[in-house]
């Protein structure tokens, strides 16, 4: 039974409690309220719940019926079938993905230890490590969040065919080369870190980046690899289609790219699964890049810095303490890096379609090439 | 072509500090951040933000703002207007109607029976007002053209008008 129920726990608490909600928040936060306030404006605010106008939000489910309520047309000449199916296509890939996220560590059933002589590393004594914290415990973590990430483009390509739309059309031929030509350097920036903490699963990566350089300095993904840091990020923000890369949905030209013939719940499915793109990619580089769910000097058994050791409140309350610090850390990085992402957002204008091409084909691909060759020069020397 | 002046521009030529673009997104990144904190601090005074809520917060107009035309009151609270045709005469929308009527004062001529103002005509030129030979007819009620829903609640008539209005300093059929 518990096999069973413990996973669905897990997704509706993931999927449900923390994507969903921060997708669709971030709808009205992160797009019009963040836009508001960098642009000294006040942002929508006359929705109100019994006259208070909680920073907006009401909006976001005043959004939502009238998304629901709106006639949901299929153009004349589309293929209905795939019409259909597109958003959800371009939806699920954003949620799947969640799947090999680790929130936190394996929960230990005995008690933990953390080896500062060996890097700080946490064994679990007395116990087995059981995952609590993340969906799936996979092995291949990160080439899994690669292929379903990669997956999400078919969405748009088909959504931009099936609708019977040049605009639709171009939208989605332009996601299809864009997700392309940045998925190459994306993947080909992760080359140095891969050989760097020499696993694919994400929450090893996360336990390696306890690991500490004399006895101070946390050897996050960012310390060790800052300029695969800067293309992922990149690349990452191209991945989904934000600004400064939304050519695919590039306004004054495409109208709306491959979005441009969907109404009602398809079109908002299609906003959604961007947002949810977008916390994704945080939570990758999160994971990758900025220590996960590591707290610098926090460790499951104790506060370790400088050699010195304390375990404040008791062992077993630590224990807790710490479970729960380290949620908390996962979830503020990905708050942090979806906030920088919609920085982002309203401070760059929108490329040229030929200068995102030629920034990932010319510049991207070589530096994430290059990254990868002093990588592996500087580990063989070491 | 010899004698076209060409002007040559220089081109603005990037460093590599700039085209190597990172420092100068940061650079802006920090510009939209440092707007972002400021909108967000709890003092409202401290916000930079331009927004005027209107219906709550009304506009204070200009004490020029050319608004919804109102019509003077003689002493006795009669209508000022002579009914002389002069701003309907000079109106380039065309908007005043005016049908002028005997008055029972021999020592007013004229008065007008009907006069009507299609605000939604009217272009708000003034053109009238200064054409009134005597303080009549004024913009100056400091309120904005309301919004429609029937083109009829455009017409505004005279006792509409003159609900507006007030006395005028100036002394009618005094002299000059
Ligand atoms: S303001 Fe101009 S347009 Fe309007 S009634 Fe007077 S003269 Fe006519
Ligand atoms: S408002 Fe003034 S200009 Fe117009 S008809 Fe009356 S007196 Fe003449």
């Amino acid at each position: 039974m518990a096999e069973v129920l413990i996973p669905i726990i897990k997704i509706s608490v993931i999927v449900f409690g923390f994507v969903m909600a921060v997708a669709s928040l971030m709808t009205l936060l992160g797009d019009r309220k963040q836009s508001a306030k960098i642009q000294n404006r006040i942002g929508p605010n006359q929705a109100k719940f019994f006259g208070f106008s909680l920073m907006g939000i009401p909006h976001f489910i005043a959004d939502g019926i009238k998304m629901i309520l709106k006639e949901n047309i299929t153009p004349a000449g589309s293929n209905k079938f795939l019409h259909t199916i597109a958003p959800g296509l371009v939806f699920m890939p954003a949620l799947i993905g969640w799947a090999v996220v680790p929130f936190m560590d394996f929960y230990c059933t005995g008690t933990v230890q953390t080896l500062p002589d060996q890097n700080y590393t946490e064994i679990c004594v007395g116990g087995e490590w059981k995952n609590y914290f993340s969906i799936m415990h996979m092995n291949s973590g990160l080439l899994f969040a690669f292929a379903i990430a990669a997956i999400s483009v078919y969405g748009a390509a088909i959504a931009g065919w099936a609708s019977n739309s040049k605009f639709s059309l171009l939208g989605g031929l332009r996601s299809s080369a864009q997700m392309i030509s940045y998925e190459v350097s994306m993947a080909l920036s992760l080359g140095g870190v891969l050989m760097i903490y020499g696993t694919l699963n994400l929450n090893e990566m996360v336990r390696m980046q306890g690991n500490m350089f004399g006895d101070w300095l946390p050897m996050w993904g960012i310390v060790v690899q800052p300029l695969a840091f800067f293309l992922f990020f990149l690349a990452g923000l191209a991945e989904t289609k934000r600004a400064p890369f939304d050519l695919p949905e590039d306004e004054p030209v495409i109208v709306a790219g491959y979005i441009t013939e969907y109404s009602s719940m398809k079109f908002a499915m299609m906003q959604l699964a961007e947002y949810a793109a977008t916390v994704f990619i945080a939570a990758l580089i999160a994971v990758i890049f900025l220590g996960g769910w590591q707290m610098p000097y926090v460790y499951a058994d104790g506060i370790h810095f400088l050699g010195n050791h304390w375990t404040p409140f008791g062992e077993e309350a630590w224990y807790w303490i710490s479970i729960f610090l380290r949620i908390g850390a996962m979830v503020f990085k990905i708050l942090f890096l979806v906030w920088l992402q919609f920085m982002m957002r309203w401070t760059l204008p929108r490329f040229r379609y030929d200068q995102v091409m030629t920034l990932g084909w010319k510049i991207l691909l070589p530096l994430s090439i290059a990254n990868l060759f002093v990588t592996a020069f500087i580990l063989m020397i070491l | 072509m010899a004698n076209v002046n060409v002007k040559k521009v220089d081109r603005i030529t990037q460093t590599l500090w700039e085209k190597s673009y990172i420092p100068e997104i940061v650079r802006g990144l920090s510009v939209t951040s440092r707007h972002f904190f400021r909108n967000l601090r709890p003092n409202k005074a401290k916000r930079t933000t331009f927004t005027r809520e209107y219906p709550e917060v009304q506009t204070v107009y200009p004490e020029r703002y050319r608004g919804l035309h109102r019509l003077m009151l003689r002493d006795d609270g009669q209508v000022r207007c002579v009914a002389c045709m002069c701003c309907s005469t000079i109106c380039p929308a065309d908007c005043i109607h005016i049908e002028a009527g005997e008055h029972d004062d021999p020592t007013i001529e004229k008065y007008p029976s009907i006069f009507v103002i299609d605000e939604l005509r009217c272009i708000v030129c003034g053109l009238c007002v200064e054409a009134c030979p005597c303080d009549a007819i004024r913009m100056d009620s400091g309120k904005h053209i309301p919004p429609y829903g029937e083109r009829d609640e455009a017409f505004f008539d005279r006792d509409l008008l003159m609900q507006l209005g007030g006395l005028s300093q100036a002394k009618q059929g005094g002299r000059r």
